[in-house]
């Protein structure tokens, strides 16, 4: 608990967030590294679950990229693409996280489009909607829970491994922990450590809530409750 | 293996020849030959933190979901706990216990590792357990089981394909979680990989760590998959 406390004396000291490279920095970083990583996350995800789940095929090969993705270290990712003309910088991070926002996005929005009930699909065609009609005013609408379920899952795993993107100076929170490592426990910096760590988790639990607050708003009220969110298997990072 | 396709770069040739010059190639079977020690050790050292967290948390993931099938009341918060403790960052977990624990031992990853797969076990543990139809239930109850009786014969055998699928997820995610505890040098192939990026982004390096991760992870799988095949027959005799 002496590191606790440490911890909570370093989030005291107003210096330590206003400083150059200080938690405001950082936390201004990782925002907005997790921001275009979903953004670009749901340009790649959303359009290819939905038209795989329009079409009603390539389910099993969603699995497997999902089960795929998995096993990558998000570590070999980050330190991967920065060699790649991708160049060092911010791009490589935000690709690398968006590699594993993919998965649940998509696996979300496939799920979705297949959950219908094929009677409802069959009464949309019998009224003489077109293929886009069908999809625009029926199914979209009807799978929006599950692709706000996606996107909630998506963006607390980014956030929450925006943190590792410090261990190649992508910046981000992680930078405050892996300083606080830098500095070494004896000299103080098991404080900053603890701090870091505190204001990382805080982070990605209030996005957390956040999120599962404004998927309650979106979805109809009907279909709360007894669905329980789908899980894609969100690693960790 | 999306990254294979993905990553490699025009200017370097994907197989690297027999000697590799300058170039600083993805792929050099002469780092691999070169190093073969610290490689199979760094790859030892991930596989043993691997198989000890993982088996650490199935024994205490196990009795968790038991409890929390035969206590209703304690199903919702066990499973929102689980939740809410999942979206926390692995870098932020190994910051919270490392000061603590020590950052010269492999103990602090060790526990940050139990606590994820221990999540996904307790999840997938309980869903299996409560999958099991009432009537088999009612059946078994007949038969003059008692509740533990019917718990060991009964209900884990059946929760069997559920406890192996999440067993499956926590030992692959465990695979690459791993690489995060060189923060503190315990990273195991993890080393490797920021190794290579520190050591003058040695492409080599960083590769073959990759692999052997990724290697492991689906090795791994693989394995548990058959071992689910060999001690759940009766699921394979239904589908055929």
């Amino acid at each position: 608990m002496n590191y606790f406390r440490e911890g909570f004396v370093w989030l005291n000291d107003p210096l330590n967030w206003t400083n150059p490279g200080g938690l405001l920095d950082r936390l201004d970083e990782h925002l907005l590294i997790s921001l275009w990583a979903v953004l670009l996350g749901c340009a790649i995800g959303w359009p290819l679950g939905i038209w795989l789940g329009h079409r009603g095929r390539g389910g099993g090969a969603i699995v497997t990229l999902a089960n795929l993705t998995l096993a990558i270290p998000t570590l070999a990712l980050l330190t991967i693409l920065p060699l790649t003309p991708l160049g060092f910088g911010k791009p490589p991070v935000v690709v690398a996280l968006a590699v594993f926002a993919v998965p649940p996005l998509l696996a979300n929005a496939y799920t979705g489009l297949r959950q219908i009930d094929p009677e409802t699909r069959d009464a949309a065609k019998g009224m003489g909607l077109s293929g886009g009609q069908l999809l625009r005013q029926v199914e979209l609408p009807l799978s929006v829970p599950y692709l706000a379920a996606g996107l909630r899952t998506a963006a607390v795993q980014v956030v929450a491994t925006a943190a590792l993107a410090a261990f190649v100076n992508g910046g981000g929170l992680g930078e405050i922990i892996s300083a606080g490592f830098g500095v070494g426990m004896s000299n103080g910096g098991g404080g900053q450590i603890v701090a870091g760590g505190i204001v990382v988790a805080l982070l990605a639990l209030l996005v957390e809530t956040l999120l599962a607050a404004v998927q309650r708003l979106v979805t109809p009220a009907a279909l709360r409750g007894a669905r329980r969110r789908p899980t894609a298997a969100a690693p960790a990072g | 293996m999306s990254f294979l396709s993905r990553a490699p770069a025009p200017a370097w040739p994907l197989a690297a020849p027999a000697d590799d010059g300058p170039g600083n190639p993805w792929f050099s079977w002469r780092y691999v030959h070169d190093n073969a020690g610290e490689i199979l050790s760094a790859l030892q050292f991930h596989a043993g933190l691997t198989a000890r967290a993982v088996i650490i948390a199935l024994v205490v993931a196990v009795p968790l979901a038991v409890a929390a099938y035969w206590w209703r009341p304690l199903t919702g918060p066990i499973l929102a706990l689980s939740g809410v403790l999942y979206t926390i960052p692995s870098l932020a977990l190994l910051a919270l216990v490392a000061p603590a624990v020590g950052t010269t031992s492999d103990t602090s990853v060790l526990i940050a590792l139990v606590l994820y797969a221990l999540l996904v076990l307790v999840r997938n543990a309980l869903a299996g357990l409560t999958q099991v139809p009432s009537e088999v239930r009612d059946a078994a109850a007949g038969m003059g089981y008692g509740r533990f009786g019917r718990l060991v014969r009964i209900e884990l055998p059946l929760a069997l394909p559920g406890i192996l699928t999440g067993l499956r997820l926590a030992t692959v995610s465990t695979v690459a979680l791993v690489t995060v505890g060189s923060l503190i040098g315990k990273g195991g192939l993890g080393e490797m990989i920021l190794g290579g990026f520190r050591n003058n982004f040695y492409k080599a390096e960083i590769m073959t760590g990759t692999i052997l991760c990724v290697g492991l992870a689906l090795v791994l799988d693989l394995v548990l998959a058959g071992l689910g095949r060999l001690v759940t027959p009766w699921a394979r005799e239904r589908r055929s």
